[in-house]
């Protein structure tokens, strides 16, 4: 049975069930238990589990990590959430040198069954601090895992699938998905890390995706087809391990490829699929495009970072360049502001 | 505390507390004696000068118990019972190391013995530490975990973090700090105030703290066994500070006196303080143990470091086709 649910109902519905299932799964993190719940995703959690397994925890980002390292260690499954990514950023040591490495270093002894939530902020003047994508950081590290899901539906299955993971699984989430609504299955049901989904089917060109902008990417796959482009948008969903063979194969039947990130693009996440395809030796009609952040930190004003984040339109004129289509100027106006991601935000964060 | 202390613990004990100073000794200054063979090929810091912390808390543990630490862990490898074999095994990077050839010294590993890991990054494991004891309270373990490590990781925001949690949780965890006054070679007086005392910081936080004599086993035993009794009782966690001296350079199996980070004065100060010798000469005064007995202790003990050491020189390197394997649990 499905129902619709929004994307942090699937979060919660998620953890909930995992819990329920294995005494061994517990949540903890800055806000868990608060009125608010981290946007909703952890309320009713403590009712339920107690305040030993729901816990909110001191502002100590790094040394908390550490202690959700000896917790897995020892036996538990935590999970730890981060209300912005780049809180994370304080507990590089602990991931980096620690949750990644331990089962590698002891030689298969030690497994350390973690799960990081982290939160991208977008819009709303979250600015420099507060809206970093940072997944092509985390997706270098050989030990840890790396999801980022678009649908609620993938939100719940990427959970479970993380929560029951033996690894440490640094699971990403983008804040102007959280109200996004689609069907989610009741019960357990796992989406396996490492699996792309084929969003849409197209002949024409590949677009792969990474968390929010594969919105986007389907919504510039609908003006696209308009202009008789038949674009196939990839949901890449896993970046470690990623799915290499959905990508490749698609592009071997599209040859064109625009990839498209909510993150940075020297030196990020799009790089690693360009030069994977490439080194595969796939042959493309015209030289692959990326659609990612501008070079420079997120700015507040929303002047300034209504020029910042790439937009449905922004793959639209990369794919009708590809083609050389000219598009005409003129889109479908814009009826909402472009700080926010709906009507049904209004802040602060 | 001497002779006197002596008396307030059985002779069992004593004797235990004994044997594991000089073998810890002795199998540190055998690693001493190899290195430059070139046949161990990674870092070793090694815990001569410093063992009476190691013994002395470790000998009021249980196997189930769990210890982890540093960058310099032979002496709490060994004091809690990890295998000497897979220790020589793995410092000579072989498939029987007890990492198989992972970790290497910096990485030693012995959970049979209840020895949860050790780490170079100074402070990392402490977290850790409070993380595993959490653990085994919410699962309804009856363990004490001990976290050993140097004073330099008290300059560490982990170290902070780690300890206010553990005390806000009431864990059953156990701070053992080593101060030897050297990070690598900086001394106490370019890394923290004039005056600080590192006891009196963990206080801070509000965790029962005490400072001792790190070269005297029985001292350490006894505060151990008050803390460690402590955190049994769901009293919550507690700090030791043992001041002491690590002798050989900060890594490698040398002396390194003549670079002149530290004084011929302030070394042999600290060499006159040995752990081993101060403990033998209470244990003769006290008619514990004679002179003959020490030396087939010592025999014996070669005897096991002879065999371990053999074992690791004929052990089988690990297959090149593992390189990449436990890089991920299946």
């Amino acid at each position: 049975m499905s129902r619709d649910l929004k994307f942090v109902q699937a979060l919660n519905e998620a953890t909930d069930l995992c819990m329920a299932k294995d005494s061994s799964v517990q949540i903890m993190g800055l806000g868990v238990p608060d009125p608010k719940g981290v946007f909703g995703s952890t309320l009713g959690l403590q009712e339920k589990y107690g305040a030993e397994r729901v816990s909110d925890l001191p502002t100590s980002e790094n040394g908390m990590t550490g202690v959700a390292i000896g917790l897995a260690l020892a036996g538990m499954r935590p999970i730890v959430t981060h209300i912005r990514l780049d809180f994370a950023v304080l507990t590089l040591e602990q991931l980096v040198n620690q949750a990644a490495k331990w089962h590698y270093m002891f030689g298969g002894r030690m497994r350390v069954p973690m799960v990081v939530r982290m939160i991208v902020g977008r819009g709303w003047g979250q600015g420099p601090q507060h809206s970093q994508s940072l997944q092509a950081w985390f997706a270098h590290v050989p030990g840890l895992k790396v999801v980022m899901p678009t649908t609620p539906h993938d939100a719940k299955g990427l959970l479970i699938a993380s929560i029951e993971d033996d690894n440490p699984v640094i699971f990403i989430e983008h804040r102007w998905l959280y109200n996004i609504s689609g069907p989610v299955p009741e019960g357990v049901y796992r989406v396996p890390i490492g699996s792309a989904r084929v969003m849409r089917e197209g002949t024409d060109i590949t677009i792969v995706a990474i968390s929010y902008m594969a919105l986007e990417a389907l919504r510039a796959a609908d003006v696209l087809a308009s202009h008789g482009i038949s674009a196939e948008v990839i949901d890449l969903r896993s970046l470690r391990p990623w799915d290499e063979r959905t990508v490749i194969d698609s592009v071997r039947k599209t040859r064109r490829l625009v990839v498209t990130d909510t993150g940075w693009k020297i030196g990020g996440f799009s790089a690693e699929i360009v030069a994977r395809v490439a080194e595969d030796g796939v042959a493309m009609a015209v030289p692959p495009r990326r659609v990612c952040l501008p070079d420079s930190p997120t700015p507040t004003s929303p002047a300034l970072s209504a020029h910042y984040y790439p937009r449905a339109v922004d793959i639209e004129e990369t794919v009708a360049a590809m083609f050389g289509v000219d598009l005409p100027e003129v889109h479908a106006p814009v009826t909402i502001p472009l700080d926010i991601p709906d009507m049904s935000f209004s802040g602060p964060f | 505390m001497h002779t006197d202390t002596l008396a307030t613990v059985d002779t069992g004990t004593v004797r235990g507390l004994h044997r594991d100073l000089i073998r810890i000794r002795l199998i540190d200054e055998r690693i001493a004696a190899l290195y430059p063979e070139q046949e161990m090929r990674c870092p070793v810091h090694l815990s001569i000068g410093q063992e009476a912390v190691s013994v002395g808390v470790c000998a009021n543990l249980r196997r189930t118990d769990r210890v982890l630490s540093g960058h310099r862990s032979h002496g709490h490898y060994l004091a809690k019972g990890g295998s000497l074999k897979a220790m020589f095994a793995e410092l000579y990077g072989r498939a029987t190391g007890c990492t198989s050839g992972k970790g290497g010294s910096m990485h030693l590993l012995d959970l049979e013995a209840g020895f949860f890991g050790a780490v170079p990054i100074v402070g990392s494991t402490i977290p850790i530490a409070v993380g595993a004891a959490w653990a085994s309270r919410m699962r309804g373990e009856d363990r004490v975990v001990v976290a050993f490590f140097g004073e330099a990781a008290t300059e560490e925001g982990v170290f902070h973090e780690a300890i206010n949690f553990a005390q806000l949780k009431r864990l059953p965890v156990l701070f053992v700090c080593e101060n030897n006054l050297y990070s690598v070679y900086s001394p106490m007086s370019v890394r923290q105030p004039e005056g600080t005392e590192v006891y009196q910081v963990a206080a801070g936080h509000g965790v029962e703290s005490a400072q001792g004599d790190g070269n005297d086993v029985v001292e350490v035993y006894t505060m151990a066994r008050a803390a460690i009794e402590r955190a049994r009782q769901g009293r919550g966690p507690s700090f030791l500070e043992f001041k002491t001296y690590r002798w050989r350079e900060h890594c490698g199996p040398f002396y390194d006196n003549d670079i002149g980070y530290r004084t011929p004065a302030e070394f042999e100060h600290w060499r006159r303080s040995c752990p081993i010798e101060r403990f033998e000469a209470q244990l003769r005064d006290s008619g514990v143990m004679l002179p003959e007995e020490l030396a087939s202790l010592r025999r014996e003990i070669e005897q096991e470091i002879d065999e371990a050491v053999a074992f690791a020189k004929s052990s089988p390197f690990p297959d090149a086709a593992d390189m990449a394997s436990f890089t991920y649990a299946e």
